[in-house]
C-alpha cells in the first residue's frame, strides 16, 4: 500500500500568482524516490507541504493513512514527529546538545517512536556503527565534528525509532563527490534495513542511482509542476 | 522541553549571565533605594520622640520645627527666660528642655541648654541619649559633642575648641576665641540632628556674649573676668515640653498660644513632622520613579538580548520544527526563557541587596545610627519583585510571538 499520496495538489505562494501543483505523486512503503528540481523551483515548499508545515490550497495529501489536509496544525506536527525523519542539507544538529542527545531528540516529540526504542543507548550505538561513525564521538559537542560526520549523525537521528519516511533535502550538497557517493549508499542501505521509505529532494542527478522512482519539478510561467520522469 | 531550554541557555551562557546581571542589579538597586527611602522616612519620623509640644516665638509650624528640632534656618524671635520659667510651671507640664540657638562651631550648630536635655530628650522609639564617652557638662566652659561632630572633626575628650557667633557655619567671621571650651562628653550616634550638634549650658551662651550688645561685640571679655558678670540667661530660642498626661495637651497648648507677655507658638511635633514630610515626599516619589525606571531598563535589556538572539536561533527553531515541535512549543520555549530569566534575576537581585545590606550594616550603625537588617521581601519590595516577574513574563511574549511568526513563515526552511 502507498505510504504517501498526493493528488491534484495545488499551493499558491502567498503574495504571488504562481502556484505549485502536483497532479500525482505516490510513494510506497519502503520505496525510494527522488524529486529533481533546480533551485527556486519549489522544492522546499513541497517539503513543507509533505511534512505538514504548510497546508495546500486544494487537492489531497495522504500520509500513513491520514488525510493531512483535514488534520489540525497540532495533529500534523504530531504526525510529522511520528512518521518522518528529516535530513537537511546542513546544520542539522543542535549545537548545544551532544551527539547522543541530538540523536535521541526526535523521541522527545514522538511517543510512538520512543516506545519502539527499548534500549536507547544500544540503539544509538547501533545507528552510529551502521553509519560508520566511531562511538567515541557520542559525548562530543557536535561543533567538533566534520560536515560529513554531522550529516551522518543527522541520518542516524532521522532513523531512530524507525519512522516510515525519511525526507532528505539536498543531503549531500555540503559533501565532496567521493564522500557523497558513499554517504548515499549508506543512507539507502539503512533506509532499506529499517524499512523506511526515502524521499530525496535534490538537483544532483548523481543521486538518482540509489532510487527506484523519479519525479521532476518543472518550471512554468504560472509556477511549477511535479511530473514523473 | 525544559531540559532543552536549559541546555540552549547554557550554550548562550555569556548573554544569559549578562541579562541576569542586568536584571539583578536593577532589582538590587530598587531594593536599595526602597530601603534608603523607608529608612529616611523612618529616621525622619524618629528625629524626636516623647516630646508633646515644641514652643518658640510665634511663627509657622514648619519654621519652628526646622530650627528647634532639625537645627536648620533661624528663629524669628527669642523667648524671654522669665516667660519660659513661668510657663514651665504650667499645670500638666512634666518637664521642659530650653534651647538657645545662634552660635556654631565649624558649621555645626551649638545648642545652649541645661541638664534636662540629657535627661528628657528622646528620639526613635522613645530612646534616650547615651554617652559614648564622658559625662554631661557641669562647668561653664564645658561642651558635649554629638557623635558626628566628634567623628568628623576628630575631637577627643579633653580637647579644647572655640565657638563662633552666628549659625552661618564655617563662614562665620566672628569668633568667641577668648573663651575656649573643653570637651567633656561625646554622645552615641542617634541618626538625628543631635549627632550634628554641640551642647553647652545656657550660662555658657550668656558668657560668650558678655560684653556684647545688639548682636555685636562692644568690648572684649576674657574667661577670667567672666565671674564679674551675671550669667543668668536672659532669653532662649525655643523649648520642648513633655506632659504628665496627653489629656492636658490642648489645655497647655492653649495656655502657651494665648500667653500675653509675648506672642508664642506651641506646635505638636508629630503634626509638624507630617507636614514637613508631605513636602519632602516629592523627593521620595522621585526616588521611587527613578528606581522603577531602573527596573524597566533591566527588563528592556532582557528583551533586547532575547530579540537579538532570535535571528541566530531561527535555524534551531527549524530543526525543532522538523522533529515535530509545533509553533506552540517554540513560543513556550522563548516565553519560558524570559520568565525564567526574570525569576532568577529577581531572586539574584534580592540576594545581592541583602548581602550588601548585611555587609554595610555595621558601618551604617556606627556612622549614622541607622539599623539595617536583611529582611524578607514585604510591602513595596514584594510587590516590585512580583511586578518584575509579571512584566518580565509579559515582555517575554514579544520575542516568543516573533519566534512563533518566524516558525510559521520559515517552516523547515533554514534561514541563515
Amino acid at each position: 500500500m502507498s505510504l504517501l499520496t498526493l493528488r491534484q495538489l495545488s499551493y499558491r505562494w502567498p503574495g504571488s500568482e504562481r502556484t505549485l501543483s502536483v497532479p500525482a505523486l505516490t510513494l510506497a512503503a519502503g520505496e525510494r524516490a527522488m524529486l529533481r528540481g533546480s533551485s527556486g523551483s519549489g522544492k522546499s515548499t513541497l517539503l513543507n507541504l509533505i511534512s505538514g508545515v504548510l497546508k495546500p490550497d486544494s487537492g489531497s495529501l495522504t500520509l500513513a493513512g491520514e488525510a493531512l489536509t483535514t488534520l489540525s496544525a497540532g495533529k500534523r506536527d504530531r504526525l510529522r514527529a511520528e512518521t518522518m525523519g528529516i535530513v537537511f542539507q546542513q546544520f542539522n544538529l543542535l549545537p548545544y546538545l551532544s551527539v547522543r542527545q541530538n540523536i535521541l531528540l526526535p523521541l522527545k516529540f514522538a511517543p510512538g517512536r520512543r516506545a519502539k526504542v527499548v534500549e536507547p543507548e544500544i540503539e544509538v550505538r547501533r545507528l552510529l556503527d551502521a553509519m560508520e561513525l566511531d562511538a567515541g564521538i557520542l559525548d562530543r559537542p557536535v561543533t567538533a565534528l566534520s560536515v560529513g560526520q554531522q550529516q551522518r549523525v543527522a541520518v542516524a537521528r532521522a532513523l531512530i525509532g524507525a519512522p516510515a519516511l525519511i525526507l532528505a533535502d539536498e543531503p549531500t550538497s555540503a559533501l565532496d563527490p567521493s564522500a557523497r557517493d558513499h554517504f548515499m549508499d549508506l543512507l539507502a542501505k539503512q533506509c532499506h534495513q529499517t524499512g523506511s521509505a526515502l524521499l530525496l529532494v535534490s538537483h544532483d542527478p548523481a543521486l538518482a542511482r540509489v532510487v527506484e522512482r523519479q519525479y521532476q519539478l518543472q518550471l512554468h510561467d504560472s509556477g511549477s509542476e511535479v511530473l514523473p520522469c | 522541553m525544559l531540559n532543552l531550554m536549559l541546555q540552549s541557555m547554557r550554550n548562550r551562557l555569556t548573554s544569559v549571565c549578562l541579562t541576569l546581571t542586568v536584571i539583578a542589579l536593577a532589582v538590587a538597586l530598587f531594593i536599595g533605594v526602597e530601603l534608603v527611602r523607608t529608612q529616611a522616612k523612618q529616621s525622619f519620623a524618629n528625629t524626636l520622640s516623647g516630646t508633646d509640644l515644641v514652643v518658640g516665638a510665634r511663627s509657622g509650624n514648619l519654621n519652628l520645627l526646622l530650627y528647634s528640632v532639625f537645627r536648620l534656618g533661624n528663629a524669628t524671635n527669642n523667648i524671654g527666660y522669665d516667660t519660659y520659667q513661668r510657663l514651665a510651671q504650667t499645670r500638666g507640664i512634666d518637664w521642659t528642655i530650653p534651647l538657645a540657638l545662634g552660635d556654631s562651631h565649624r558649621g555645626y550648630r551649638v545648642i545652649g541648654t541645661n541638664l534636662d536635655y540629657f535627661r528628657h530628650y528622646q528620639f526613635g522609639q522613645r530612646q534616650s541619649l547615651h554617652f559614648a564617652q564622658g559625662d554631661p557638662f557641669d562647668d561653664l566652659f564645658e561642651v558635649v559633642l554629638g557623635a558626628e561632630v566628634a567623628r568628623t572633626l576628630g575631637y577627643q575628650l579633653g580637647d579644647a575648641l572655640t565657638l563662633s557667633h552666628g549659625a552661618g557655619g564655617s563662614t562665620s567671621f566672628v569668633h568667641h576665641d577668648e573663651m575656649p571650651f573643653t570637651v567633656v562628653g561625646i554622645l552615641s550616634p542617634t541618626g538625628t540632628p543631635v549627632d550634628r550638634s554641640l551642647h553647652v549650658s545656657l550660662e555658657a551662651i550668656e558668657a560668650i556674649h558678655a560684653g556684647w550688645q545688639g548682636g555685636a561685640r562692644v568690648h572684649g571679655v576674657n574667661a577670667d573676668e567672666i565671674n564679674q558678670y551675671d550669667l543668668t540667661p536672659k532669653t532662649i530660642t525655643a523649648f520642648l515640653v513633655g506632659l504628665k498626661s496627653k489629656f492636658q495637651l490642648l489645655n497647655v497648648q492653649r495656655a502657651i498660644n494665648t500667653e500675653r507677655s509675648e506672642p508664642l507658638s506651641a506646635v505638636l511635633p508629630g503634626m509638624a513632622l507630617a507636614e514637613l514630610w508631605a513636602l519632602l515626599g516629592q523627593a521620595e516619589k522621585a526616588l521611587a520613579i527613578v528606581s522603577a525606571f531602573v527596573v524597566a531598563v533591566g527588563l528592556t535589556g532582557m528583551l533586547t538580548t532575547l530579540l537579538a538572539s532570535l535571528g541566530e536561533r531561527r535555524r534551531e527553531m527549524a530543526i525543532l520544527r522538523a522533529m515535530g515541535a509545533g509553533p506552540r512549543h517554540v513560543f513556550m520555549l522563548l516565553w519560558a526563557e524570559a520568565a525564567l530569566l526574570a525569576l532568577f534575576g529577581t531572586l539574584l537581585g534580592y540576594l545581592l541587596a541583602q548581602g550588601v545590606i548585611l555587609a554595610l550594616a555595621p558601618l551604617a550603625l556606627a556612622q549614622y545610627g541607622l539599623v539595617l537588617t536583611p529582611s524578607l521581601p514585604t510591602g513595596t519590595v514584594a510587590w516590585m519583585m512580583l511586578g518584575v516577574q509579571l512584566t518580565g513574563s509579559l515582555a517575554g511574549v514579544l520575542p516568543a510571538w516573533r519566534a512563533y511568526r518566524h516558525t510559521l513563515a520559515d517552516g523547515l526552511t533554514q534561514r541563515l
